[in-house]
C-alpha cells in the first residue's frame, strides 16, 4: 500500500483516484467530501463495482494533501488497501459533491457488525441528546450490519431496519454529508424506530413493584441485581444474563441450561470492574475496546474473585465490553461483571425469534427483553486470546465475520470456489477476486438447527457476494455432513469436487492468513489437532507435514493408539490414558510397578474385559496419532480429567490451566518430561513416542509430585519434543542445505497458550520463521481458508 | 470333515443332514428342482413375490439364534415387507472344509425349525465344499417365493403428519454379534431378536390398510431403514430419543463400545409408516402380536429437509441421524 504517490506539483490537471479496501458502506465517501471541501477541491467521490472512486481538480499540492488525509482520517471502520491514481480528462463539477453510485454491486461489502462507538455511546447517557437511552442507536461508524442483512445492495430495505421508515429527523442526517450518520443504513431514533420491552414468558405483565420502571431496558439491571436471570435478544441471537458474583444466579442458571461446566462467557460495563478480575494488558485493552468487541479470554489474576461456578477450574475468565446500545443501557447501573451467555440448551445454537424463545428459553430465564427489530442472520461472540504477544481468534463470528481475508500473492487468479469446511465449529469459505470470505463460525453440524444454518448461511452468502463457485473443497472424512453435502451439490450441479486432507487443510489455513506466497517453498507444517483421517484411512492428529499449498509430505507424526470406543475415547479421556499404559508398558507391567497409585485402582475399576477386547481384537478401537488424544490421556493421569468430558477440549484446558508457572519459566530443562523420537515399525515414519514420559509421569505419581509441577513439565517436555523433531526433520546440516525454515503452526491443540508460547519460542531458538494463527482460528473453524486456498492450488496451475 | 478324496460318500452325507432336517412333502431330494402347483398358489393372491438373500455372519452360532435361523427370517421378511405370504425357500450351503458334522446338524434343525414356525417348506437345495479360507464355516443363501394376497404397494408417498412405528428393542442382534465376537465377556449375553415378521406384518396390514411404507431394520440399523425411507419419500423422519425403544443392557454395550445403537442390526424389527388416522389402530394390532408387543411409536414424518431423518434428544434439541458411507468413525476434530 503505497499511500504516498507523488503528484507532481506542476500538475494541475484533473485526476482520478481508485480506492479499494474496506471503503464501501463504512462512511468514506463523506469523509473523502469533507477532505475535499477543506481543500477548497472540486470533483465527485462515488462507489462502484471496485471499490470507491474520487475524481479531483484543483492544485497538485492540494490533491497530494487530500490523499494523506484520506489514509489519516479514515473512518473507523474503513481501510484501505490500495490505491492508484491517473490523468482525469472528463468533466467535473464546480463543488465537490458525493455522485450516485454506478455499476452493479458485485463487489459491495456487506461489512461486520461494530460495537458501539465512542460517540453513540456517550449520546445515549446524555439527557440532552436525541437518543437519550434509546438503545439502537448506531451511526455510520457503529452499529448492526451483517446480523441485519436480508439482501444486496447493502441498503435500508435489504435489512430488517426496512419496516422502520425514517422520521423527518434521521432522514436529515441519513442525507447530509456532514452528518456521522450520512448512509448509515440501520439508523433509528425513539420516534420511527424498533423498541425493546421487557416481558414475562408466563405471560404475565411485569409487575411494577419489581423494579423502577424508569425504562424496561434499565429494568433489566434492577432484575439482575436482585439474582433474576434473563434472556435478552442481542445482537445476533439471545444471550441469557445474570450477575456473576451472585453464586445461586450462576448455579441456577448452569442447571437449567444444563451446561456443567463450560466456562460462562461474561460482560462488564467498563474496563475498570474488568481490571479489578483479570491482569489487563495493552493488547488486551485494545481487543476489547475495538469495534470488533470480541470476549476476551484473560488470566483470572485481578484483586478480586467471582464464583468459581462462573468457570469452574479455570485461571482464565471470558470478558467483553458491552456491545450494543442496549447491552451499555442494561449495565449502565452496573458495578458488576455479568454472565452473557448465549440463550441456548447446552450445544444448540442461539435462538433468534420470540417464539423460540419463549419455547426454549422461558424454562430458563423467566424475564425476557425483547425487541421488535427482527434478527436475519444468527451470528455467535467471538472469542479472542491472547497469545505470544498478539490477540489470536479462537471463535471468528461478530465483528469479524464477513469482512474479506487477502489471499497472499499468486491467488489472485483463483477461480470462485466454495469451501465446506470441518464437522465441528464448521465455517465455510469462499473464494472470489483474489479474496476470502470465511463465513461466521457455526457450531456442530450434527445439530439440525446448526446445519440448517449453515445451509441457509450457504445460501445469503452466494447472494451477498454474488458468488458461483466453479470448484467445492470438502474434507476428505466422507462421514463429515459438510462433505456429504459438498459430494450431493456436486452432484446435482454438476460441479467439480476436491477433497483436502485434513491437517494439509489446517496448514493451508495457516499459511493463508500470513500471506505466504503461492509459489513459496515447502514449510514445515506441525499440525496439533484432535482427530482427521489421514490419506492412509487411519486417523492422524499429531503431524508434521513438509507442504505447501500443492501438496504436502507426511515427515513425521505421533504415536499411533488405540481409541478404544473411537468417539467415546474423546468423550471419557480415562480411555484414552488406559490405551497408551497398555500400548507402552501393558496392564501386567503397569500393575507390577505402578499398583500402589490411586490411579491404578481407578483404573482397575474400570477397565474390563470388554475394553482389552475391543483394543485387541481393533472392535471400535481406530489407531490415532493425535495430539489432542495425548493431552487428554497426560490430564487424566494427573487427576485432572472428569470421568466424562463436559465439553471438548475440557481434559486438555484444565491441564493448561493446572500448569505452576514459576515451573514452566524455571531453567531446570532437564525435569521437563521426556519424549523419544524414533521411528515406526514398517513404514520407518519418525514418531513422537511418549514411553520414556509414562515412566517419569507415573514415578513423579509415586513421589506425589503436586499435578501443577507434573503439568508444567509435560508442556515443556512436549514443546521440546516438537522442537527436537522440527530441528531433526529440517536436516540443515545437510550438504543440500535445510529442508525448509519456514514452520507453520496449526490444530486445535494450538488454542493452548502455554504449549503455543512454548512451542513458539522454542522453534525461533532454532532459527525458524514461525508462522502462527491470529486471524483465523487454529481450530477447525479455520479448515475452510486451508480447503479453499489448497482447491484454488490445484485449479491455477 | 473331509471333501475331494472322500467325494461321493462325504456329499452325501453332508446332503443328507439337510435333506432329513428339511424333510417336506415337496422336497424332493433327488431331483434338482420342486415343482409347485400352480393353482394352489393362484388361490392365495394375483402377484408372485420372489426374492432372494445370501447370509454370512461370524459367529455362526450365536444367543438367540444361528446362522440358519437368520437364513430363513431374513428370506421369510424380505417377502413379508413386500406385504406378501411367504411359502417356499430353497437354500445354497457353502461349507468350508473342516466344519463339522455336528454344527451342520445344529444350523440345519434350526433352519427347519425356524422354517416350521414361519409356516414356508425348504423344498429345494444345494451343498458345496470349499477348500479351508475360502469361505468362513458356512455360507448360507435362501430364495423365497411367496404370494401377495392383495396388491399392497408400498408407494413413496409418505405425506406430513405419518407416524413411524417400530415393533420393540432396537440393536439387540447387532450387540448379540459383537458380543459373541472377540471375547466381549458381556455379564448377561444379548439375545438376537431374529424372528419372521410375516404374521405381525399381516395383522399391521389388516389393521392399517393405507400403511404407506415397511422396512425390515437389519444392517445399518433403524438409522439406515429411516434413512431410505426418507429419501425415497423427499420427506424428513423425525424420531424421539425418550420413545425409541433400546434395552438398557444394549444402551451399556454401545456406551462402552462407543456406538450407537440406531446403526445396529435388527433381525426381527420392522419400522412402519402409517397415515395418522390409522396409527391407533395399527399400535394395537402390533402390541397384540407375540412379536409385536414392544410396538412404539417412536416418530414422525415432517415437511423438513427431504432425505433427512433427525432425532430429538433427551435435552431437547435435534441431532442429525445420517446413513454411514462406512464404519462409524469419529468425527470429532
Ligand atoms: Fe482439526
Ligand atoms: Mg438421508
Ligand atoms: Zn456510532
Ligand atoms: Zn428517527
Amino acid at each position: 500500500m503505497n499511500l504516498h504517490q507523488p503528484i507532481p506539483a506542476e500538475q494541475s490537471g484533473a485526476v482520478e483516484i481508485r480506492v479499494r479496501g474496506r471503503v464501501q458502506g463504512v462512511g468514506f465517501r463523506p469523509t473523502v467530501w469533507r477532505i475535499a471541501r477543506e481543500l477548497g477541491l472540486n470533483g465527485e467521490v462515488l462507489n462502484d463495482a471496485d471499490g470507491v472512486l474520487v475524481r479531483l481538480g484543483g492544485s497538485g499540492a492540494a490533491i497530494a494533501r487530500l490523499l494523506e488525509r484520506m489514509e489519516a482520517e479514515r473512518p473507523p471502520l474503513g481501510r484501505i488497501d490500495h490505491f492508484e491514481t491517473r490523468p482525469f480528462g472528463g468533466d467535473l463539477p464546480r463543488e465537490f459533491r458525493i455522485a450516485e453510485s454506478v455499476g452493479g454491486t458485485a463487489h459491495t461489502q456487506v461489512t461486520p457488525d461494530a460495537a458501539i462507538c465512542e460517540a453513540c455511546a456517550a449520546e445515549v447517557v446524555d439527557p440532552f441528546a436525541r437518543r437519550y437511552r434509546y438503545p439502537f442507536t448506531n451511526c455510520t461508524h457503529c452499529g448492526p450490519r451483517f446480523s441485519i442483512v436480508t439482501g444486496i445492495p447493502y441498503d435500508r430495505a435489504q435489512t430488517t431496519m426496512a419496516p422502520f421508515p425514517m422520521c423527518p429527523a434521521c432522514d436529515a442526517e441519513y442525507t447530509d454529508p456532514a452528518d456521522r450518520r450520512f448512509h448509515a443504513e440501520p439508523i433509528a431514533c425513539h420516534t420511527c424506530g424498533p423498541t425493546a420491552r421487557l416481558v414475562r414468558f408466563d405471560g404475565r405483565a411485569v409487575s411494577f413493584d419489581q423494579h423502577s420502571m424508569l425504562d424496561d431496558v434499565d429494568a433489566v439491571c434492577s432484575l439482575l441485581q436482585k439474582g433474576e436471570i434473563v434472556a435478552i435478544k442481542g445482537l445476533g441471537g439471545y444471550q441469557i444474563a445474570c450477575d456473576a458474583t451472585n453464586e445461586d444466579a450462576v448455579t441456577r442458571l448452569r442447571i437449567l441450561k444444563k451446561r456443567d461446566a463450560k466456562p460462562f462467557a461474561l460482560m462488564a460495563r467498563d474496563i475498570e470492574i474488568v481490571g479489578r478480575y483479570c491482569a489487563l494488558d495493552d493488547i488486551a485493552r485494545q481487543v476489547l475496546h475495538s469495534p470488533e468487541a470480541p470476549i476476551v479470554i484473560l488470566p483470572a489474576s485481578g484483586t478480586a474473585r467471582l464464583p468459581d461456578v462462573v468457570a469452574p477450574g479455570m485461571t482464565t475468565l471470558g470478558f467483553m465490553l458491552p456491545t450494543t446500545p442496549l447491552h451499555l443501557l442494561i449495565l449502565r447501573r452496573m458495578d458488576r461483571p455479568v454472565v452473557m451467555t448465549s440463550g441456548n440448551l447446552s450445544d444448540e445454537p442461539q435462538v433468534t425469534t420470540e417464539a423460540e424463545a419463549s419455547a426454549r428459553l422461558s424454562a430458563i430465564a423467566p424475564y425476557a427483553l425483547v425487541h421488535d427489530r427482527d434478527i436475519a442472520n444468527r451470528i455467535d461472540d467471538s472469542v479472542v486470546r491472547i497469545m505470544a504477544g498478539k490477540a489470536r481468534l479462537v471463535r471468528r463470528a461478530r465483528g469479524y465475520a464477513p469482512a474479506p481475508i487477502q489471499l497472499p500473492p499468486g491467488f489472485e487468479a483463483a477461480p470462485q470456489i466454495l469451501a465446506h469446511g470441518g464437522e465441528l465449529k464448521a465455517t465455510f469459505c469462499l473464494v472470489k477476486d483474489g479474496e476470502a470470505i470465511l463465513s461466521q463460525h457455526q457450531g456442530d453440524l450434527e445439530d439440525a438447527a446448526t446445519y440448517d444454518d449453515y445451509c441457509k448461511n450457504l445460501a445469503l452468502y452466494a447472494t451477498l457476494f454474488d458468488h458461483a463457485p466453479e470448484v467445492l473443497v470438502a474434507d476428505k472424512h466422507p462421514e463429515y455432513l459438510s462433505t456429504k453435502l459438498a459430494r450431493a451439490r456436486a452432484g446435482k450441479d454438476g460441479l467439480a469436487t476436491i477433497e483436502v486432507q485434513h491437517h494439509h487443510a489446517h496448514v493451508g489455513a495457516c499459511l493463508a492468513e500470513n500471506g505466504y506466497p503461492l509459489d513459496g517453498a515447502p514449510v514445515l507444517g506441525i499440525v496439533l489437532d484432535g482427530l482427521g483421517l489421514g490419506d492412509d484411512g487411519t486417523i492422524w492428529g499429531g503431524e508434521f507435514l513438509l507442504a505447501d499449498y500443492q501438496g504436502y509430505e507426511r515427515l513425521a507424526t505421533f504415536k499411533p493408539v488405540a481409541m478404544p470406543g473411537g468417539a467415546a475415547a474423546v468423550r471419557e479421556p480415562w480411555r484414552n490414558l488406559y490405551a497408551h499404559l497398555m500400548a507402552e508398558m501393558g496392564w501386567a507391567q503397569f500393575s507390577l510397578n505402578f499398583s500402589e497409585l490411586a490411579l491404578y485402582a481407578a483404573l482397575e475399576a474400570r477397565r474390563g474385559p470388554t475394553l482389552d477386547a475391543m483394543i485387541n481384537n481393533g472392535v471400535n478401537a481406530p489407531l490415532a496419532s493425535s495430539c489432542g488424544r495425548l493431552f487428554d490421556a497426560v490430564a487424566a493421569a494427573l487427576g485432572l480429567a472428569k470421568d466424562v468430558q463436559a465439553y471438548e477440549g475440557q481434559a486438555a484446558a484444565a491441564l493448561e490451566a493446572a500448569v505452576d508457572e514459576d515451573v514452566l519459566r524455571g531453567e531446570d530443562e532437564a525435569l521437563a518430561y521426556p519424549l523419544n523420537g524414533p521411528n515406526l515399525r514398517g513404514s520407518g515414519l519418525p514418531y513422537i513416542e511418549p514411553l520414556a514420559m509414562w515412566n517419569a509421569i507415573l514415578g513423579d505419581l509415586i513421589l506425589e509430585t503436586p499435578a501443577p509441577v507434573m503439568a508444567a513439565r509435560f508442556h515443556k517436555g512436549l514443546a521440546k519434543a516438537i522442537a527436537v523433531m522440527a530441528r531433526k526433520l529440517s536436516r540443515r546440516d545437510s550438504a543440500e542445505g535445510a529442508r525448509f525454515t519456514h514452520v507453520a503452526l496449526s490444530g486445535g491443540c494450538f488454542q493452548n497458550r502455554v504449549l503455543f508460547e512454548q512451542v513458539v519460542h522454542r522453534l525461533e531458538a532454532e532459527d525458524f520463521t514461525v508462522l502462527p494463527h491470529a486471524q483465523v482460528p487454529a481450530n477447525d473453524g479455520g479448515l475452510a481458508l486451508g480447503q479453499a486456498v489448497i482447491g484454488a492450488a490445484q485449479l491455477i496451475q | 470333515l473331509a471333501h475331494g478324496g472322500g467325494g461321493k460318500a462325504m456329499k452325501d452325507l453332508i446332503d443328507d443332514v439337510f435333506v432329513s432336517a428339511f424333510d417336506n412333502g415337496t422336497l424332493a431330494p433327488l431331483e434338482d428342482q420342486a415343482r409347485i402347483d400352480l393353482a394352489a398358489v393362484a388361490a392365495q393372491g394375483d402377484r408372485l413375490a420372489f426374492t432372494t438373500d445370501s447370509f454370512v455372519v461370524d459367529p455362526v452360532v450365536f444367543p438367540g439364534g444361528d446362522i440358519g435361523k437368520l437364513a430363513v427370517c431374513g428370506t421369510v421378511n424380505d417377502l413379508a415387507v413386500g406385504g406378501a405370504r411367504p411359502l417356499y425357500l430353497s437354500c445354497a450351503a457353502i461349507i468350508e472344509e473342516g466344519v463339522s458334522l455336528d454344527l451342520l446338524r445344529q444350523i440345519a434343525g434350526s433352519m427347519a425349525e425356524a422354517a416350521r414356525d414361519a409356516g414356508v417348506g425348504i423344498v429345494t437345495g444345494d451343498t458345496k465344499v470349499v477348500h479351508k479360507g475360502a469361505c468362513d464355516k458356512l455360507f448360507l443363501t435362501t430364495t423365497g417365493v411367496g404370494v401377495s394376497g392383495k396388491v399392497w404397494n408400498s408407494a413413496p408417498s409418505r405425506r406430513p403428519g405419518d407416524m413411524v412405528l417400530v415393533n420393540g428393542l432396537l440393536g439387540d442382534h447387532g450387540a448379540a454379534i459383537l458380543g459373541a465376537r472377540g471375547d466381549m465377556a458381556l455379564e448377561s449375553p444379548i439375545e438376537s431378536d431374529c424372528a419372521a415378521l410375516h404374521g405381525l406384518i399381516e395383522a399391521l396390514l389388516a389393521a392399517a390398510p393405507g400403511t404407506r411404507a415397511l422396512r425390515d431394520a437389519t444392517r445399518g440399523g433403524l438409522a439406515t431403514v429411516l434413512n431410505e425411507i426418507a429419501d425415497a419419500s423427499d420427506t424428513e423422519i423425525e424420531i424421539d430419543e425418550t420413545t425409541t425403544p433400546i434395552r438398557e443392557e444394549v444402551k451399556g454395550f454401545c456406551e462402552i463400545l462407543g456406538l450407537d445403537p440406531l446403526y445396529l442390526a435388527n433381525e426381527g424389527k420392522v419400522a412402519a409408516v402409517v397415515p395418522p388416522e390409522e396409527a391407533d389402530a395399527a399400535l394395537s394390532a402390533m402390541q397384540a402380536h407375540p412379536l409385536g408387543a414392544g410396538t412404539r411409536i417412536i416418530g414422525t414424518v415432517k415437511d423438513g429437509e427431504p432425505g433427512r431423518v433427525t432425532m430429538r434428544t433427551v435435552f431437547g434439541g435435534r441431532r442429525i441421524v445420517d446413513m454411514l458411507v462406512g464404519e462409524q468413525l469419529p468425527r470429532i476434530c
